[in-house]
């Protein structure tokens, strides 16, 4: 069996004349911790909502869990789970709602369910706060809950929009625990962030500029081929050339 | 119900409009003050004031002299003046309310014209289907028309797009749930509450505000059904269209409740409009479904007297429905 989970070909997205990922081509393997960095604008959302299945690309092809993502997009969704930079999640619902209603909607069964979740609650350290409304939890106890829905279904990709967007460091750093631990248990890990420091936990790292791949490796090749003590560094080096406004 | 105010707001706030249309304003003038001013009485000015003295919608309030009536006026103590002089009546009513004074002056001058000279001219008014002239029959079906627009495409709308803010409707997307179940799920909440508003209002028109009922009122009910899931398609097309709550507010609001107030025949008639506006009151879905409700309703006409209405409000559904569920499921 194919070790690679995510294998990308030449995927291109166009939005009229503006090309927002152009020609990307890379795989991802199985329990790997994949990180796509880039400054926004640089198409890594955009390469994301692709393999999710969220937009259609324009050229190229990829497959994700052995699935084509333009001719089976079905059998991908049943096989990834996706958080998205929001924690998007029902702020009129309690938390096991919340997790019920996502369950719900990926068809586990009622049984299924109630395993995953107590194993999920516990994991999380989260039991207190079953019957707490969403809008009321603070903004650390949502993004693991965001990350508890995304992966209730037991995905074999998960894919990390931005995860950490607008968390302080100690939590990031305690998302960054949970995304260790679902690695390690086979689940392959595709994040998307712009904070540098994060891109060291990854095993491999892979720089967009203007919305191709620049660089793709593991960190520390990266920093040797570069000659740089950072992946910070390693980024500002190679995204000097960036002709996209970081604000774009 | 976790969101139970929005309920409430929904199936109170149509009820209220309802009664305040059918019972508070009105259209129709009543306690008409008549003052009268005469050179010299005659047996025509004796018939006539005793005429508008047995007349319900006056109150007559006597005799003055010619001098006295713009005091009165002013005062707000007469709405309309009788002067007699030579035998020729000369009315003079009070505009600061145009609608009023107009109302009442032709009702003055029916009365004068029937006293003065029963003879010469015998007009008889025969208004059928709203007998008494109640302004509550004619508004029941433009409030109808608007209270829908407001829940259906209005809420729906912002609703999806709070989704699409929050970021739960990409969560909903990526899942295996397909889109057009996504879409359903989202209406249906929408259209139960549109039925439980339906059966409220129609209970309302029917026992509080005592519109004739007969079988062919049930001809409303299909009626407002299709004008529901028309609502519906309205509110997703502007989902799909437009990226922030505030957005989807002003477009339903700026494209859909003005023209249901001013085009659709609520409140203005579309005859007595300019013909440019005559035809883009044709594109407004209100405007047919109003015209039906009103021969369904109060005309008690079959549906099938209304063909041309369904047709339209049918064919509007299919194109907006097909469009919205288009642009719904079409990924970037």
């Amino acid at each position: 069996m194919n070790s690679d989970v995510i294998i990308v070909r030449n995927l291109t997205k166009r939005f009229g004349a503006f090309t927002a990922v152009d020609a990307i081509s890379f795989s991802v393997r199985r329990g790997e911790i994949f990180g796509f960095l880039g400054a926004n604008g640089a198409g890594k959302t955009t390469a994301m909502r692709m393999l999710c299945g969220l937009s259609i690309p324009t050229s190229g092809s990829a497959s994700v869990a052995g699935c084509d993502i333009v001719t089976e997009p079905e059998p991908v969704k049943r096989n990834i789970g996706y958080m998205s930079q929001r924690f998007a999640l029902y702020g009129a619902l309690t938390v096991m709602q919340n997790l019920r209603l996502f369950a719900t909607v990926y068809g586990m069964s009622d049984a299924d369910f109630r395993q995953s979740a107590r194993t999920l609650m516990q994991w999380l350290d989260m039991e207190s706060l079953a019957d707490t409304t969403v809008s009321s939890l603070p903004v650390g106890w949502k993004q693991k809950l965001a990350f508890a829905a995304a992966t209730i279904h037991n995905p074999s990709v998960l894919f990390l929009d931005e995860p950490t967007g607008g968390v302080d460091p100690i939590t990031r750093r305690r998302f960054w625990e949970l995304i260790y631990k679902v690695a390690s248990e086979g689940m392959t890990v595709f994040v998307t962030t712009h904070y540098l420091d994060e891109a060291e936990y990854c095993d491999r790292v892979c720089i967009m500029v203007d919305g191709s791949i620049r660089a793709l490796d593991t960190p520390a090749e990266l920093k040797k081929k570069y000659k740089c003590d950072t992946v910070d560094a390693v980024f500002r080096q190679v995204a000097q050339t960036a002709l996209r406004s970081a604000d774009a | 119900m976790r969101d139970w105010r929005t309920v409430v707001i929904v199936l109170v706030m149509p009820v209220i409009l309802l009664l305040l249309f059918g019972f508070a304003i009105s259209m129709e003038v009543n306690d008409v003050r008549v003052v009268m001013a005469v050179d010299a009485h005659s047996d025509s000015s004796r018939r006539l004031a005793a005429a508008i003295d047995a007349n319900p919608c006056f109150i007559f309030s006597g005799l003055v002299n010619e001098q006295q009536i713009e005091p009165l006026m002013r005062g707000g103590r007469a709405d309309v003046a009788l002067v007699g002089r030579n035998g020729r009546w000369q009315i003079i009513a009070d505009a600061s309310n145009p609608v009023i004074a107009r109302s009442a002056a032709a009702y003055v001058s029916s009365v004068v014209t029937e006293t003065a000279s029963p003879q010469t001219l015998e007009v008889t008014v025969h208004t059928l289907y709203n007998p008494s002239l109640r302004s509550a029959y004619n508004f029941v079906p433009g409030i109808l028309g608007m209270i829908f627009i407001l829940v259906c495409a209005i809420m729906t709308s912002v609703s999806i797009v709070s989704e699409k803010e929050s970021g739960t409707m990409d969560m909903l997307l990526v899942s295996p749930a397909r889109p057009g179940l996504i879409i359903l799920g989202k209406l249906i909440p929408y259209f139960i509450l549109s039925c439980v508003l339906l059966a409220l209002m129609l209970a309302i028109s029917y026992i509080v505000l005592g519109l004739p009922f007969s079988a062919e009122s049930l001809g409303s009910i299909i009626l407002s059904l299709i004008y529901i899931v028309l609502s519906l398609s309205i509110g997703l097309l502007v989902s799909t269209l437009v990226a922030t709550q505030l957005s989807a507010l002003i477009v339903s609001a700026m494209l859909f409740m003005i023209p249901v107030i001013m085009l659709s025949g609520m409140i203005f008639p579309i005859d007595n409009m300019p013909q440019p506006l005559q035809w883009i009151s044709t594109i407004v879905p209100a405007r047919w479904y109003i015209e039906a409700m009103r021969r369904v309703m109060i005309q008690q006409l079959p549906l099938a007297a209304v063909w041309r209405e369904l047709a339209m409000l049918g064919a509007m559904t299919l194109v907006l429905l097909s469009l919205a569920i288009t642009k719904f499921r079409s990924r970037q």
